[in-house]
């Protein structure tokens, strides 16, 4: 065997061991949590709220405020997101105001996400006074959710051969029938995609409710979008914080994180699928 | 009539198209208009150099050093994890993967990537910080160390996806020039592609590097909290974002204190703003230079 041959061979198995590595990572994060997260779950988990200081009883408060904040989430950003992605694929005029928001959508999807929570607490829940509650960790959330959602869209958009749009626009139909009829029914499989990976990241976001929405503990279900509310990211880093019950509390938050991420990756899965079939078609 | 409607559709949609605009300078003049009354109390420089941060103390102490250097050191502890395993990764995607291999794989990464943050870090506190501590005898688990590890597998994902963007811009004519002169593969992946894609690959590590410095939830829970300066990888350690999210529950709004944490927000949300725009301008270079215009 050459010199080079064996350096080939070293190379490329070095190459086998980092790409090995990420599935021992994943792998060994999803066994942990589930080994040790089953025993937790059950149904009374699911639909029980907490009891006895946080010790026993369920995290179904915290379920449904994670389902709120993040359906709020995805309203706020939705409409907002799609618009930039309509607005960026097909009218979008001249060059620099495109590159203006495409340099602003990727620092927006930089900004560490406590700095969305300092946000959300300044302008949300003090200066429009909304307090801590769901709607100012909704409207943090969904900003943060924005630059998810644009992109996708606007990949989805783009992915619409312009063959489709000039023959509505022969046809004589105005650029917004156009939109409206052709385009977006078109792209609407990648849009979904969007929404859906930005319900995953949302849903386990943490830190941009903590000053916003979150609370540890409350009776009952949250009754308007301005009352505080549990949310199961939150449930977690609280179990292992606070309270004076460490060995019963790291199991229900076994039980929490097991359940967050089969929510998480299950979602994350979908939009992948969907996603892979959209490629698909298009590319055949 | 219908002239006017459609004028109107595309004012609304220019109108919404400049939120996250918005929102971005929104963000930028909370930061500031809230952090500056601190620089009335304490100059710029005694607060980015003061080396003693006890903000409850009277009187108390806003020097951000141990915070600061904490986050240097998990973000460069991440590098020597995120670096390997990110570019390393996506040269296996793009060199040695077949298509059925790469339909598996890629999801993988994905899926590391859609982890949410805090079960990184519960992760990293109920079993990666006792596994390091009883492996490498250590005095305590949540320290550098374990920090960097968790941090270094959260950055990955975001390294290997851009930097497997950066490879597939590499035009197919390199590498058949390199194999017609008599290459192997290693040699053409090492000497012709790897330096073709290196500017989008440096952009991959400079996204990783500010996706680790600004990760929250983990660092909280990992890092072990201590705002003193660290000696060694194995000294618990108090990072910024660990900072802000731990004590600005307590601190009184208008209080000293208060302006001090969105001080530290500021410097953290300039240093990732840093690290985006030098990736974009990169990445713009890199593009323009292998002929492709978007």
């Amino acid at each position: 065997m050459k010199r080079s041959d064996i350096v080939q061979k070293l190379g490329f198995s070095a190459l086998f061991a980092c790409m090995a590595a990420n599935i021992v990572f994943l792998g060994s994060i999803i066994f942990f949590i589930a080994a040790r997260g089953l025993s937790s779950i059950s149904w009374a988990f699911l639909t029980e709220a907490p009891r006895d200081a946080m010790t026993a009883g369920g995290v179904a408060p915290a379920i449904v405020g994670t389902f709120y904040l993040t359906l709020g989430a995805v309203i706020f950003a939705l409409p907002l997101g799609l618009a930039c992605a309509v607005y960026l694929t097909e009218y979008s005029p001249k060059g620099w105001i495109v590159n203006l928001l495409r340099i602003s959508i990727n620092n927006l999807a930089g900004v560490p996400s406590v700095v969305f929570g300092l946000f959300g607490l300044t302008v949300f829940v003090k200066y429009f006074g909304f307090g801590v509650s769901i709607l100012s960790g909704s409207l943090t959330l969904g900003i943060l959710a924005l630059p998810v959602i644009i992109s996708a869209s606007q990949e989805a958009l783009t992915a619409v051969p312009q063959s489709i749009r000039e023959a509505s626009l022969a046809l004589g139909a105005t650029q917004w029938e156009t939109i409206r009829r052709v385009v977006l029914p078109a792209a609407l499989p990648g849009i979904l995609t969007g929404v859906i990976l930005s319900v995953g990241r949302v849903a386990g976001e943490t830190a941009p409710i903590l000053f916003t929405a979150a609370t540890f503990y409350m009776k009952g279900y949250p009754r308007s979008v301005f009352s505080e509310v549990m949310a199961l990211p939150y449930h977690i880093y609280a179990l292992m914080t606070e309270g004076s019950h460490p060995e019963q509390q790291t199991r229900i938050a076994y039980g929490s994180s097991l359940l967050l991420l089969a929510l998480v990756l299950s979602v994350s899965l979908v939009a992948i699928l969907i996603r892979a079939r959209q490629r698909k078609t298009y590319n055949a | 009539m219908n002239k006017r409607k459609e004028r109107a559709i595309k004012y609304i949609f220019t109108a919404l198209a400049f939120s996250s605009l918005v929102f971005l300078v929104g963000i930028v003049f909370v930061l500031f208009k809230e952090a500056l009354p601190i620089f009335t109390k304490i100059s710029p420089k005694a607060f980015l150099l003061g080396k003693s941060w006890y903000p409850t103390s009277s009187p108390p102490e806003f020097g951000i050093l141990p915070l600061i250097l904490a986050s240097l050191w998990v973000t460069l502890g991440a590098l020597f994890i995120c670096v390997p395993l990110g570019v390393g990764s996506a040269l296996y995607l793009h060199e040695l993967a077949g298509p059925r291999q790469r339909t598996l794989l890629k999801p993988v990464i994905e899926i590391l990537a859609s982890v949410p943050s805090i079960v990184y870090g519960f992760f990293g506190m109920v079993i990666l910080a006792p596994f390091l501590q009883n492996t490498f005898n250590l005095p305590i688990g949540l320290c550098v160390l374990t920090t960097s590890v968790i941090l270094g597998v959260m950055a990955t994902p975001t390294v290997a996806s851009i930097a497997e963007d950066a490879l597939s811009y590499v035009p197919r004519s390199f590498r058949e020039a390199s194999f017609a002169v008599g290459a192997d593969r290693w040699q053409t992946l090492t000497k012709v592609i790897i330096p073709a894609a290196g500017s989008g690959i440096s952009t991959a590590i400079i996204l990783g590097m500010s996706r680790a410095i600004g990760e929250t939830m983990t660092v909280l829970m990992v890092a072990g909290g201590s705002a003193v300066i660290p000696h060694s990888l194995f000294d618990p350690v108090r990072p910024m974002t660990a900072a802000i999210a731990a004590e600005m529950g307590e601190a009184p709004v208008g209080s000293d204190h208060y302006h001090a944490l969105f001080a530290i927000a500021l410097i953290l949300f300039l240093i990732t703003f840093a690290f985006n725009i030098a990736a974009e301008l990169i990445s713009r270079r890199f593009r323009l230079k292998l002929g492709h215009s978007r």
